[in-house]
């Protein structure tokens, strides 16, 4: 389920988006969401909801995602709590399944219909993984062996919680807060762990 | 639908597409050799396949869109029955060489700064009295289906700048204030998957999947891309124009449907190219 993005409008009244023109005029969030509602008019309010930066968007935004410590840790703070966990703890499911996660771009597009196909990681759109795959992205690092190179018993879980929301450990992350925003299931993100640790998995070959 | 992922391992139609299209305009037997085996061979094979596209300007297939432009730009339609040729892009009425090439601009008689497609789209409504309501319903066309009318207009009108470099002022109040607001939505997360424009086109050197992202707020970068829109898209088999591109990645970022000629999308055209200013523009391009 999506996070209600109530939250970010306290910040209503700040400066948005960093947007002091390079020209030194500023441009008010106000300014903003008026431009948003009449360029995507005709949107449903499920679909307009989604123009609305929660509190940490806006915060990063506001820092072009370079954020100073303190905003930094306070980022990291609030995403860490929204962490949930399986009831079992155990972090690995099956790597099978995790690699069509990660192959799969599918999902909560205005096309898209999660009744049909469930959604996708869309890890390689960003990520080197498996040797196999040369057509992978690079806005992040390359997870290629990951399983080889990370082997202690905290991994899984630390692993887990990236996966789940990135921006516990890096505010700002470009990666989507994948169990956060409801985009993947808990047994989803044991999947993918399971497709970085496992030694039978092809990135770890 | 992974729509940027080019030709991978084999599992993708476009590079075979590529190659047969270019077999069947070229004639040249050495395409074969642009099978891909692994990343670097299949890199070389892409370029070398645009290369030879860009080499002859008779087989963008865009072309044919150029013309069909300037046939629609020409006829006497709508309700008062007149052509485009009263139409004014910025030079006056009627002026379409370099015209696209100063865009957008403040048009005081709309009252608003607006980019070449809803310019023309104001041209279509107010000069001609075509009625575009249920055109605006479904603007962009599907892949295989040709680009519409408007697209097919915008294609004609910036191809009459092509060779030229952006020479957009934005010195207007109006026109500082859309590159400033489109600067603020170039940079501001929102959605599902917390995505801006900056998550892809923010740093240089990067890829999407296979695809290379230019870093848009870098003068250099935005040079090299934003002068090629409108382009043919060779996995889709239409002229994309720039509207129908950004709508694209809106789509891809988890928004609602961007309107065609919506404020935001002007604000956005006018940021991108307040950093592409004195690049060259060479549409229609040509894309993967």
């Amino acid at each position: 389920m999506l996070r209600v993005l109530a939250v970010a409008c306290g910040l209503s009244a700040s400066v948005a988006g960093g947007a002091l023109g390079e020209n030194g005029r500023a441009i008010s969030e106000r300014q903003i969401q008026r431009v948003m509602r009449q360029s995507f008019a005709g949107a449903s309010p499920p679909w307009l909801q989604r123009l609305q930066p929660d509190a940490t968007m806006a915060q990063c935004s506001t820092w072009h995602n370079k954020p100073p410590g303190n905003v930094a840790d306070e980022i990291k703070a609030r995403e860490y709590k929204s962490i949930r966990y399986p009831a079992d703890r155990n972090f690995i499911g099956s790597w099978k399944r995790g690699e069509k996660l990660a192959q799969s771009g599918y999902g909560l597009r205005f096309t898209d219909d999660s009744a049909k196909r469930p959604n996708g990681g869309n890890c390689y759109a960003c990520h080197q993984l498996s040797p196999q795959e040369v057509s992978f992205g690079t806005i992040g690092v390359s997870l290629k062996g990951y399983g080889k190179l990370h082997k202690t018993d905290t991994t899984a879980q630390i692993v887990y919680e990236k996966i789940y929301n990135s921006q516990s450990a890096v505010a700002c992350s470009l990666m989507p807060r994948f169990g956060t925003n409801g985009i993947l299931s808990i047994d989803d993100i044991r999947d993918l762990v399971a497709y970085l640790l496992d030694p039978e998995s092809p990135v770890n070959k | 639908m992974e729509c940027y992922r080019l030709a991978g391992t084999g599992k993708t139609g476009a590079l075979w597409l590529a190659v047969a299209v270019a077999w069947l305009l070229l004639g040249q037997p050495s395409v074969a050799q642009l099978a891909p085996r692994g990343v670097d061979e299949t890199d070389r094979g892409l370029e070398t396949f645009r290369n030879m596209m860009k080499s002859d300007p008779w087989a963008n297939p865009g072309n044919l869109d150029v013309d069909r432009g300037a046939e629609l730009w020409k006829a006497k339609r709508g309700k008062r029955k007149v052509s485009l040729e009263g139409c004014d892009l910025g030079k006056g009425p009627g002026v379409v060489d370099g015209a696209f090439a100063e865009l957008p601009r403040y048009f005081a008689d709309a009252g608003q700064v607006m980019d070449l497609e809803s310019r023309v789209l104001w041209c279509m409504e107010t000069v001609q009295g075509l009625d575009m309501t249920a055109f605006l319903k479904k603007p962009h066309p599907s892949g295989g289906q040709p680009v519409g009318d408007l697209g097919a207009i915008a294609t004609y009108v910036a191809s009459r700048s092509s060779g030229l470099t952006f020479a957009a002022t934005l010195e207007h109040p109006r026109e500082k204030l859309a590159v400033a607001m489109g600067e603020a939505i170039f940079n501001r997360r929102s959605g599902p998957f917390d995505f801006s424009c900056a998550s892809c086109h923010g740093s240089q050197g990067k890829r999407i999947r296979r695809q290379g992202l230019a870093f848009l707020s870098l003068p250099e970068e935005a040079r090299t891309v934003v002068g090629e829109w409108p382009a043919y898209r060779v996995s889709a088999t239409h002229v994309m124009t720039l509207q129908h591109r950004l709508y694209d990645c809106f789509w891809q970022m988890r928004l609602p449907p961007l309107r065609l000629g919506s404020p935001a999308s002007i604000a956005l055209t006018a940021y991108l190219v307040s950093k592409a200013n004195g690049g060259p523009i060479s549409a229609p391009g040509l894309k993967r």
